[in-house]
């Protein structure tokens, strides 16, 4: 199927020319889209960012549903999540979605995150590509984190009084702070109100400017590949590049398969493990807020555990606070610390590799020690696994100048079907 | 053709990642609500759970998908629950659908007097009145099963025992000093613990129960009440778990075939990228 170069487009007659004289639709399609060039060597790790994009798109829609039923406050956010649950038509499958969605985000965005340490994408000139992304991340936090607090369920109360309290630890204006993002002397009425006001107005409109900013930033530097190899720098006859494809339609004919693969997992979450064990719905959010009745373990939902662990691994609450504050900034620092040559892990040395399988190793290993009650084993493999991560990131200069990389192939390495 | 042979192996390790998750994915909802499959809630094939003394291991069995055992469970809740507790979340009118009850025996069997099928589940008793007689309001059940998990429910039914120190004179193993009275005692018979000394330990700990007076069922009975009883909160504390298992067959092998054709198009395309 050959597709029309972008360039040479005539301009379009009827009601299309007519839109085009007005607004610029052809030429946003044929920039963005069809004229837009990516690297043909795409592999499985590369599906992440679209469903990303997907997944983005299926939480604002089953958030607008519910945002039609849920009523905030201390005594009706309970009651209309589970009137939600049980009489709106479809509620608990739109409900499901939505917290299924929340984990979901995460996997995806981890894994998409990891593609970037793979192959070396956040190296220049995809610094700031790079750096938006992890502000999509942090956006995704916050977002997250008030939206666990909006069902009003125990974890809800206790959850928000931990995270919240940790700004408390910050000298000087910690007390004052915490009382001003409370609005209130505790976790209470004003304080769900104002999370569901970030949670369905600001949060969202961050974390849709952050995302075009990133796709803008992606499409000045162009997308990096497997192999981490500028294909801009290759360019044929037609003036693209040799081992560039429009993006559309191979990559979103790609994509719609990546995105049908993801759906079909998620489906059987949301209809046959909608509480995954515990870990995307916690049982005791099934009983009201009560700010008399602490539950036996207070944890956060998974994907926080891995900073909620270095948190804890750290017997003072300010160090440990700082800690995970820390363990989070590592991620920007990431284009400065990192000095290979290369970018692919697949030109890498020994010395990369091993050492990308130790930072993998200790963030799952963080994130499950997390989960766990702060005793006996688990304080010992918490702190392992925290002195490893920070290890990772401290010794980067140093670790990733050592290594020895291999030599890189003049073009990418590509197999036709 | 080694290139034939190559994606075959790239399908069959998606394919396989694929059924890795989803297995997953199961197991965890298998250890949520607990081996549904494992037992059938019939008295007969199963032998009592308290033959094993280790009280806490004892599992639940129950099945949502067992409407006899549902409907059992309704009447259960009925003649020994609604006393205390309300499933305030819960219309009468919702359980005779999901548990197929026709309107008239609902009101005839089910239904307290005065009270509409659309009215929501609630205890007579009033919560001041409560408060005094126990100490505190009993709680809600609508939703213990998925705050407490149907295991611990199972327990918590099965291990009351004579305490004479006690107002209520019953005392509980899973939730010592509960404020709940034995109420089922009727049924099980009355029993008291025998303790052992725990090795190492100074303490004495709990070996078994000693049947002091019986009940008007049998062990095997009175683990069936239980059971039925557990599995109608199971079921009230999701009611659309129903719906979800039934419905998401459909939904993800229309999203398979989907995949398969949306993986056939870009097959197609890729067909000129070399």
């Amino acid at each position: 199927m050959a597709v029309q170069p972008a360039s040479a487009a005539a301009p379009k007659k009827g009601f299309l020319g007519w839109l085009d004289k007005r607004l610029p639709v052809t030429e946003f399609i044929e920039s963005q889209l069809t004229g837009y060039y990516a690297p043909k060597n795409f592999n499985f790790w590369y599906f992440f960012g679209f469903i990303a994009l997907a997944v983005l798109v299926m939480q604002l829609l089953t958030g607008i549903f519910l945002t039609m039923f849920y009523k905030p406050g201390d005594t009706t956010s309970f009651e209309s999540v589970e009137y939600i649950m049980r009489e709106v038509d479809f509620g608990w499958l739109i409900r499901y979605m939505h917290s299924t969605g929340a984990s979901a985000f995460f996997v995806v965005v981890y894994l998409h995150m990891f593609r970037a340490f793979l192959y070396g994408s956040y190296k220049a000139p995809r610094e700031l590509l790079w750096i938006i992304g992890m502000l999509v991340y942090l956006a995704l936090m916050a977002e997250a984190f008030m939206g666990y607090v909006l069902p009003w369920g125990n974890m809800s109360f206790w959850g928000a009084q931990v995270i919240v309290n940790l700004f408390g630890t910050i000298p000087v204006i910690g007390p004052g702070l915490v009382e001003w993002i409370r609005g209130d002397y505790a976790i209470a009425d004003a304080t769900l109100n104002r999370f569901f006001a970030l949670h369905v107005v600001a949060v969202p409109l961050i974390l849709l400017a952050l995302v075009g900013l990133h796709l803008v930033a992606l499409r000045r530097t162009g997308s990096n590949n497997p192999d981490g190899i500028e294909i801009k720098a290759k360019v044929g006859p037609d003036g693209h590049p040799i081992d560039g494809i429009p993006f559309h339609p191979y990559y979103t004919v790609k994509d719609t398969v990546g995105i049908a693969a993801f759906l079909v997992i998620f489906a059987i979450v949301v209809f046959y493990a909608p509480t995954f064990g515990g870990l995307f719905l916690e049982s005791a959010n099934f009983g009201p807020a009560d700010p008399v009745s602490t539950p036996p373990d207070i944890t956060p939902v998974w994907y926080f555990t891995p900073f909620y662990a270095i948190l804890r691994a750290i017997p003072d609450q300010r160090l440990g606070a700082l800690a995970m504050l820390l363990a989070i900034v590592a991620f920007f620092l990431l284009p400065w610390l990192d000095r290979s040559p290369v970018r692919s892990i697949r030109y890498k040395g020994w010395i990369a590799k091993v050492a990308l399988g130790v930072f993998a190793i200790s963030f799952v290993g963080l994130g499950f020690m997390g989960m766990r009650p702060p005793e006996g084993i688990y304080v010992v493999l918490g702190r392992t696994f925290g002195a490893l991560y920070f290890l990772f990131w401290i010794g980067m200069p140093w670790w990733s100048r050592w290594d020895s990389p291999k030599p890189v192939p003049e073009r990418v390495v590509y197999h036709a079907h | 053709m080694p290139i034939e042979i190559g994606r075959a192996g790239k399908t069959s390790s998606v394919l396989a990642a694929l059924l890795l998750v989803s297995s997953g994915a199961l197991a965890a909802e298998a250890a949520e609500t607990t081996n549904a499959e494992a037992a059938k809630p019939t008295a007969a094939e199963k032998t009592p759970e308290s033959e094993s003394t280790d009280w806490q291991t004892w599992t639940a069995g129950t099945s949502v998908s067992n409407t006899a055992s549902l409907q059992r469970g309704a009447r259960n809740f009925v003649a020994y629950c609604i006393g205390c507790h309300s499933l305030r979340f819960v219309r009468w009118s919702r359980i005779g659908e999901d548990l197929h009850i026709p309107v008239a025996e609902l009101q005839q069997a089910l239904i307290p007097p005065g009270d509409k099928p659309a009215d929501y589940i609630l205890t007579s008793m009033p919560a001041k009145d409560a408060e005094v007689w126990f100490g505190k309001q009993p709680p809600d059940l609508s939703l213990m099963a998925r705050e407490r998990g149907v295991n611990h429910l199972f327990q918590f039914l099965k291990t009351f025992y004579v305490d004479p120190s006690k107002p209520t004179g019953a005392n509980n193993l899973f939730l010592p000093n509960a404020a709940m009275p034995d109420v089922v005692s009727s049924l099980e018979g009355l029993k008291k613990p025998v303790y052992k000394s725990a090795p190492g330990k100074g303490e004495q700990e709990f070996d078994h129960f000693e049947q002091i007076a019986p009940g008007s069922m049998s062990a095997a009975e009175y683990d069936a009440f239980v059971r039925d009883t557990v599995n109608f909160l199971d079921y009230v504390g999701e009611p659309s778990q129903l719906q979800r298992h039934s419905m998401g067959i459909w939904v993800v092998l229309f999203l398979l075939v989907f995949t398969w054709l949306a993986w056939l198009m870009k097959q197609e395309y890729w067909k000129d990228v070399h």
